[in-house]
């Protein structure tokens, strides 16, 4: 079973993509921001993680850069799954080494349309 | 709307377009034509129905079989097709035209574009070893309306991202309102043009490729038979047809079979045998 990191402030977002993932066989971990990211990863690096941008106290992007940056670590696929939906964030995300990147609002057949595209699924 | 005018219009629709619509339908049609009635100031559709009697191929009928199309396309769409295409279908054609280092491929049905556009992409990105080659895609469709849509190559954020990678999406798209626009260029990569399946394919020309995916399943034997062995002609010895996930030549047209392993992947019976590169 593959794992998957769900980073986003709101509960209720982290709940939906739970279901999501869960139904397409993930087991499923829950950080609420960036920090809370890293110190999951630290504990279990999982192999894909979907993230939002906006997020209290760190970024998805600031996450991912940290998390990019660390050598001797099994690399996860990682998702963005955020509102910011114009070009410059999607550049941004890209350069960082995002592998895919989902606009809000979201459903079952776009996130799985998008882990598939990233060749996670 | 009476069965009489069911009859009628489903008839209209079936002979200028093959469009197959079972009486379980009845109600798509009062939906879809509701529109085009009220445009025209008609009291309802049986009024509408009058006129297209006293007109049966003017530019009334043109309407209703454009609203009676099925438009649903994605990019990418299921996929493997495309995979196969850059990993196999393109490498045996540009050593097999290294010659004349023209290739030609038509989207058949090609709805709002994102099929060509797919392809076009999967070309632009593969554009070095491309360099000298002539790879024309022509794209058609019965409908007007959508073939409008496909050439203004303005999508949704929806439509973009249904099998669309965001790296293509970021390097082929730009932002225009919520909306996203393809490249300029990939447009007029695409030669789009009216054509209706059922009127002969002569003036098309040949191709080393043809994309047929998802449309067949709206006609009946009779007219995916005709299609299908027409399509057979203008194609080379060695090319290639697409047809959708549901769809299959079983039955229906012993002109093409299956390639080996493949699915809605064919080639010509008894053709050059693209069959071997696939080789299971
Ligand atoms: C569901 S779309 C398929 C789009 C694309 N090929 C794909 O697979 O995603 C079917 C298209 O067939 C077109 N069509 C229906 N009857 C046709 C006909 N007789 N000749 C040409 N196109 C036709 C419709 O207008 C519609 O755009």
């Amino acid at each position: 079973m593959k794992s998957c990191l769900v980073v986003d402030d709101s509960k209720v977002v982290r709940m939906v993509a739970r279901k999501i993932l869960e139904s397409l066989g993930f087991s499923v971990t829950e950080a609420a921001d960036g920090v809370e990211a890293l110190e999951a990863c630290e504990a279990a690096m999982p192999e894909v993680v979907l993230l939002d941008w906006n997020m209290p106290r760190m970024s998805g992007l600031e996450f991912l850069i940290e998390l990019r940056a660390k050598a001797d670590v099994r690399q996860p696929s990682v998702v963005f799954c955020t509102t910011e939906n114009d070009m410059d964030h999607i550049q941004r995300a890209i350069a960082a080494g995002a592998d895919e990147y989902i606009m809000k609002p979201f459903d079952s057949d776009i996130l799985e349309s998008k882990f598939t595209q990233a060749g996670i699924i | 709307m009476n069965p009489s005018d069911f009859q009628f219009v489903s008839q209209l629709l079936y002979k200028r377009s093959g469009l197959v619509l079972s009486e379980a339908k009845a109600y798509l049609l009062e939906s879809r034509l509701g529109p085009i009635a009220r445009s025209h100031d008609f009291k309802d559709i049986t009024e509408l129905a009058v006129a297209l009697k006293g007109d049966p191929n003017g530019k009334l009928s043109e309407e209703v079989v454009d609203a009676m199309t099925t438009n649903e396309s994605f990019f990418f769409r299921d996929q493997s097709p495309f995979d196969r295409f850059n990993d196999t279908v393109l490498p045996n054609l540009l050593k097999a035209r290294a010659g004349t280092r023209k290739i030609r491929i038509w989207s058949a049905a090609c709805s709002s574009g994102q099929e060509p556009y797919t392809l076009a992409m999967l070309l632009n990105e593969r554009k070095a070893e491309m360099a000298g080659w002539n790879v024309e895609i022509v794209a058609t469709d019965i409908s007007q309306t959508i073939l409008d849509k496909a050439k203004e190559g303005l999508y949704s954020q929806f439509e973009v991202q249904r099998g669309l990678p965001i790296r293509l999406l970021a390097k082929y798209f730009k932002q225009v309102g919520d909306r996203w626009q393809i490249d300029q260029g990939l447009r007029s990569q695409v030669r789009y043009k009216m054509f209706n399946l059922l009127d002969g394919f002569g003036s098309l020309g040949k191709f080393d490729v043809v994309f047929c995916r998802n449309v067949l399943i709206y006609f009946d034997q009779k007219t995916k038979t005709d299609i299908l062995d027409r399509m057979a002609q203008i194609m080379p010895e060695d090319g290639y047809l697409y047809l959708g996930g549901a769809e299959t030549v079983l039955g229906i047209s012993d002109r093409f079979q299956l390639l080996p392993g493949q699915r809605g992947l064919y080639g010509l019976t008894d053709g050059a045998a693209p069959a071997r590169k696939f080789g299971t």
